[in-house]
């Protein structure tokens, strides 16, 4: 039953693809995100489909190096990549597509990529601490729904958007569930079947059917009795995103006999705890204080994300952690040093690896997770 | 209780027969096949202690080849054997620099040899036995000739730290009439910057010892201890200290299991 609703979280990119494509035909809207910077609810709340772009192969790298320099993150160069050569089909349906500007790579990019497609770039404060950058968020968000409006040609009502909230609370709720499941020891899911299962999401057409399929997941694992018998160390992954496709070090750690447990990543647990409050007057600002609580690492300084590592940590029983950095992301590669210190502070092994989407250094990884597991064995 | 530990590296294959009281270690070239050469060391040793194979009780297999031999026990990684060796030769070491035909590696250790921390190069030469042989090459010489060639009072700094750019940068400078001493020296002192940036970076504990095949270097041992600002001990089977630790491994295990 659990490789059932595996293969249903599998397909869904699939599956959805052909949605996305007979919802065009009958005039739906599609916007395609790239980062949880992006609040989705204002798409669904236009009556659209938010939908996750293409960004995670080494495939149209070499194309994106046309225009944008080869010493830049394999994210940026992908997803444009992806785009330059028409080859993301989410790409390709997309009526609009939102960006942020989390880092200069991606805010520079993003101009470039005007030329292929409308897109709008939602300016993001560095900090987010003070009233100042609030409302510059604020702001930012009320542009975002202006914008959809404009170029899908809707009006989007507060009771609308309130709608929207509640359904992506309840995602966020039904994703965090079955996170939370890996918290037993042993862990009933392993770390590629959690990426499955929370990277589908980003392809869904239909969050109700995946909300479904999510709890029916977290139902399912509570009936069976668990068959991991062996003893195994329990990582935690943290560090630039990775999905299906860049999934190298999830699977090279798995492979060597670790239980990756818990990931605190964007398609992970660092946006889950995060809901959106629902008693206010105003629901841009909800949703803005919600988004500005996402601890990214291009927010200066970014504590929260130390504590979730920490609380997570404790509460998923780890024994060391992977802190994984795509080439030339600096401020996840410079923030590593705090995570070091956090991690050894608490006495577990701590590695950090530097990668791209290339297996040109798959060897090299091997020896060096292997070196830690074999750390936490004693 | 008969063990063997064997480091198949990118350059030489190393092996360690630890019998009750007797040990015999053996090295040869790693050629272009791991498993031949993780072979050719098992008979090596047999026949130097003899001993026969089937009075072999475990084997333990490190280094970059350890993968491609199929007649091993365990495998355990360079980084854990090395250490191990190293803490049963010199005991009040801390901080262990391998460096090796193909990377380079700065070990941080504790009072038994387990492992408390490591930092390994990126993908490239730089740092590594490998740069060092191409260096070599480009100056007429063996790789082994090179510590002794060295003369440290014509340094000519080398910049780069990319192979292919040394390379030519030595080209240069040999054009422009510089002292081969002083390249040399140069080369030694541009390994010795990057590995004891590394060593820094994650912190130097003493004592300190310099294992590998580089090791043998004497002019890489002066960049280093120049580098790093403290002295440091080469011990006497320095290209031996991971097939060593391999071995006192499984030799661990047979005792813990009786």
């Amino acid at each position: 039953m659990l490789d059932e609703f595996m293969q249903g979280f599998a397909s869904a990119r699939e599956v959805n693809l052909l949605r996305i494509k007979e919802a065009k035909e009958n005039g739906r809207k599609v916007v395609g995100i790239y980062c949880t910077y992006c609040p989705q609810e204002l798409i669904l709340a236009a009556g659209a489909i938010p939908v996750g772009l293409c960004g995670m192969s080494e495939n149209p790298i070499a194309a994106a190096e046309e225009t944008l320099p080869r010493n830049l993150c394999p994210l940026i160069k992908s997803s444009y990549g992806f785009a330059a050569t028409d080859t993301c089909p989410f790409f390709h349906f997309s009526d609009l597509i939102v960006g942020e500007t989390t880092c200069d790579g991606k805010k520079k990019m993003f101009e470039i990529m005007q030329d292929l497609k409308p897109v709008h770039v939602m300016q993001l404060p560095h900090l987010n601490n003070t009233e100042a950058s609030f409302e510059l968020w604020v702001e930012e968000v009320r542009c975002l729904k202006k914008r959809l409006e404009k170029e899908l040609q809707v009006t989007i009502s507060d009771q609308d958007i309130w709608r929207a909230v509640e359904v992506i609370n309840q995602e966020k709720q039904a994703i965090k569930a079955m996170f939370d499941l890996n918290r037993a020891d042993p862990p009933p899911l392993s770390g590629m079947e959690m990426l499955t299962a929370a990277w589908s999401r980003s392809f869904s057409s239909d969050k109700g059917e995946l909300i479904d399929n999510l709890n029916g997941l977290v139902r399912e694992v509570a009936n069976q009795t668990n068959n991991r018998q062996v003893k195994a160390p329990r990582v935690l992954l943290t560090g630039c995103p990775v999905g299906l496709g860049t999934e190298k070090v999830i699977r090279l750690s798995e492979e060597l006999g670790a239980y990756i447990v818990a990931m605190e990543n964007c398609s992970g647990y660092k946006t889950l705890e995060l809901q959106t409050a629902t008693n206010g007057a105003d629901p841009i600002v909800a949703l803005a204080e919600k988004y500005m609580a996402i601890p990214c690492s291009c927010m200066s300084p970014n504590p929260y994300r130390l504590k979730l590592i920490d609380n997570m940590i404790d509460d998923f029983r780890v024994d060391a952690v992977i802190d994984l950095t795509w080439q030339a992301c600096h401020t996840y590669n410079i923030e590593a040093f705090e995570v070091g210190k956090l991690v050894k502070s608490k006495g577990l092994p701590y590695l950090h690896l530097e990668s791209d989407y290339s297996n040109s250094d798959l060897e090299s990884l091997k020896v060096r997770i292997e070196a830690m597991l074999e750390m936490v064995e004693k | 209780m008969i063990v063997i530990g064997i480091d198949i590296g990118s350059v030489a294959a190393k092996g360690y027969i630890i019998s009750s009281g007797n040990h015999h270690r053996a090295m040869i070239p790693t050629g272009w096949s791991p498993r031949e050469a993780g072979q050719a060391i098992i008979d090596q040793l047999l026949e130097a202690s003899g001993l026969e194979r089937n009075q072999v009780e475990q084997i333990y297999v490190t280094g970059y080849g350890r993968v491609a031999f199929e007649h091993a026990d365990k495998t355990v990684t360079e980084i854990k054997c090395h250490a191990r060796g190293v803490a049963e030769l010199y005991p009040e070491i801390r901080t262990i620099i391998d460096i090796g035909g193909q990377d380079s590696k700065v070990i941080s250790t504790g009072e038994k040899g387990q492992v408390l921390d490591f930092a390994m190069n990126d993908k490239c030469a730089a740092g590594t036995g490998r740069f060092l042989q191409v260096m070599a090459t480009a100056l007429g010489l063996d790789v082994s000739e090179l510590g002794d060639a060295e003369d440290p009072g014509q340094m000519q700094t080398i910049s780069s730290m990319c192979t292919v750019f040394a390379e030519s940068e030595i080209i240069g400078s040999l054009a422009r009439g510089n002292p081969k001493g002083g390249i040399i020296a140069g080369l030694h002192q541009s390994v010795g910057k990057r590995v004891a940036a590394m060593a820094r970076r994650m912190g130097i504990r003493e004592q300190v010892a310099f294992t590998g095949g580089v090791a043998i270097n004497p002019g890489v041992k002066r960049a280093l201890e120049e580098e790093i600002g403290t002295r440091i001990i080469v011990p006497e089977a320095c290209q031996y200290t991971g097939a060593l630790g391999a071995a006192l491994l499984a030799w661990e295990t047979l005792r813990r299991d009786l």
